[in-house]
């Protein structure tokens, strides 16, 4: 039957091309899982309670990251309150208020740019202007201000893009039944929005977690705990190593236990932070459907 | 003649840029009564709708002159509060519209705006509200799932609902069936003859059956311009000029 329509041979080139695409998908899948083995295999006999709430301290002779982890704690958590508001309240700027035009474009290629600098020259500057000019110093909050100048690009490309794609039906229904602009912007724009604010965070946690050039200089390296309640707060203002940080130094030293027990805790992090991300995202995605 | 003039427009002329959209505009609008607004597409009709609560504003480049008076008070006098304005004339978009948020909370919308915190209060207006929007049968087992799960006709009649709930006295209508499926438009247009014992209402549609059917006087616009406007029996048996015979008679657009 020369016109029946059951294929005669499979064509060599599919079945080829299928075979790369299917060993390509494998690699990065193994090489994945490869990495977060290794790194699980070495450092997971580095965790034990003592490395998780004690510092290092040669008097004690204990060696432990508590400190660390609290720095990046009080790095997240200083930059995310400045930058949340600056961020988000910049892209309601942007979208909402200003009107389109050079203006906006101008600003946009900025933040775009700014998205994309290497993370050591926001270091430079940060250690140059907030530790030299405002006599911040080896600080935490020295390290917060320059990652928060290194994230606000990122919240608020994210603001702004979650809210291009809020329907303009939204925004005429609202101000058609009397809303005021500021009403209609919270009451319905910012929730509907916000999963694209919330996934901005969580990358912008990502980012702080994972950053080192910016901070050395910066946030320095500290890693005691603070002896007193006090300390707690006095802290902000001194010499604070993240995670990351310390997983540098741990390595530059050749601790290579500590830096793989650091990895360990950073990629539970990581996966805890894309956990997180999905079910936040799905929450706050929960009022548009039954 | 016309019983009472809720809406009176004075040498209106609309400009988008160097668009003349709208020229010398005069029509009254009756009190507790349908105007149909008709035309051609572009003619002007829904940015004339849109004057009369002042959604024009949001438009880069408008430029109004003129004057609309609603109960004889200039809305485009300085210092006008257009979010009032809004709450006294509601409107009604072509797409349904529901904000993504249970029925309940977008009816709650214009009274919570209005400061209504009242968990009383707000049940009565949601149920009132429903019930004048003939929707409160097939909605009130499930107030508090998100609207947007109704159909785009329920949606629709939410959308009016919504409206009513601030109260107002005008309600403009942008094409509201022409989303809808006909059993649906049919709901909508009793719902229109319905709610003109209490409101003045002003659709714009492009379906001349429906303008025939539920209105009460109807403005035929041309390129800008009100080339006739009356009672709808009159304009739709005897109409005075030739483009809007020519109009309704289908002969074009």
């Amino acid at each position: 039957m020369p016109n029946s329509l059951i294929k005669k041979k499979s064509r060599i080139q599919d079945t080829v091309l299928y075979i790369c695409i299917y060993f390509s998908a494998a690699i990065s899948v193994l090489l994945l899982i490869g990495i977060i083995g290794y790194v699980l295999v070495k450092g997971i006999g580095s965790i034990n309670l003592e490395f998780l709430t004690k510092a290092t301290s040669a008097i004690d002779g204990t060696t432990g990251i508590a400190g660390n982890i609290i720095n990046t704690l009080y790095i997240i958590v200083i930059t995310l309150l400045i930058a949340t508001p600056i961020g988000v309240g910049s892209a309601i700027f942007l979208n909402e208020y200003a009107k389109p035009g050079r203006f906006v474009r101008i600003v946009e290629f900025t933040t775009e740019t700014l998205a994309g600098i290497p993370s050591i020259i926001f270091g430079l500057f940060g250690m140059v202007f907030f530790g030299n000019t405002l006599k911040l110093g080896y600080s935490i909050l020295s390290g917060a201000f320059t990652l928060t100048l290194m994230i606000l690009p990122l919240i608020t490309r994210n603001t702004q893009e979650a809210l291009k794609t809020v329907p303009n039906s939204y925004r005429s229904g609202a101000l058609g039944i009397g809303a005021t602009k500021w009403y209609m912007i919270r009451t319905i724009l910012l929730p509907s929005a916000m999963p694209g604010i919330i996934t901005g965070i969580i990358l912008a946690v990502g980012r702080i977690v994972g950053e080192s050039a910016a901070l050395l200089f910066t946030a320095g390296s500290g890693y005691i705990l603070p002896k007193t309640p006090i300390g707690y707060f006095t802290k902000i203002f001194e010499s604070g190593g993240t995670m990351t940080i310390q997983l540098y130094l741990s390595m530059s030293k050749g601790q290579y236990s500590i830096a793989f027990g650091i990895a360990v805790v950073l990629l539970v992090i990581v996966v805890g932070i894309n956990f997180l991300t999905k079910f936040l995202a799905k929450k706050f995605d929960t009022g548009r459907r039954d | 003649m016309m019983k009472n003039v809720k809406i009176k427009t004075r040498n209106l002329d609309l400009y988008y840029g160097e668009n003349h959209a709208l020229k010398d505009i005069n029509i009254d609008i009756e009190e507790k009564a349908i105007t149909a607004l008709i035309g051609p597409s572009g003619c002007g009709k829904s940015t004339y709708l849109k004057t009369l609560n002042r959604m024009n504003d949001f438009v880069n480049g408008v430029k109004i002159t003129g004057e609309i008076t609603l109960d004889g008070e200039n809305i485009y006098a300085p210092g006008v509060d257009t979010t009032l304005l809004r709450k006294k004339v509601g409107m009604v978009f072509q797409q349904p519209n529901p904000f993504p948020m249970s029925i309940y909370d977008n009816i709650a919308y214009g009274p919570r705006l209005e400061g209504i915190r009242s968990r009383l209060r707000l049940d009565e207006i949601v149920e009132t509200s429903l019930k004048q929007a003939a929707i409160w049968d097939e909605v009130k087992d499930r107030l508090k799932k998100s609207a947007l799960g109704l159909s785009g006709g329920q949606q629709q009649r939410l959308c009016i609902a919504r409206a009513l709930a601030v109260q107002p006295e005008v309600l403009l209508m942008d094409e509201p069936t022409s989303a809808l499926d006909p059993v649906s438009t049919l709901k909508i247009e009793e719902l229109a003859d319905e709610l003109k014992k209490e409101y003045t209402i002003i659709i714009v549609t492009h379906n001349m059956q429906q303008a025939a059917r539920i209105s009460d006087r109807t403005a035929f616009f041309l390129l800008g311009e009100v080339i006739e406007d009356g009672k709808t029996e009159q304009m739709f048996s005897v109409p005075k000029d030739k483009r809007t015979e020519d109009y309704i008679t289908g002969r074009f657009g």
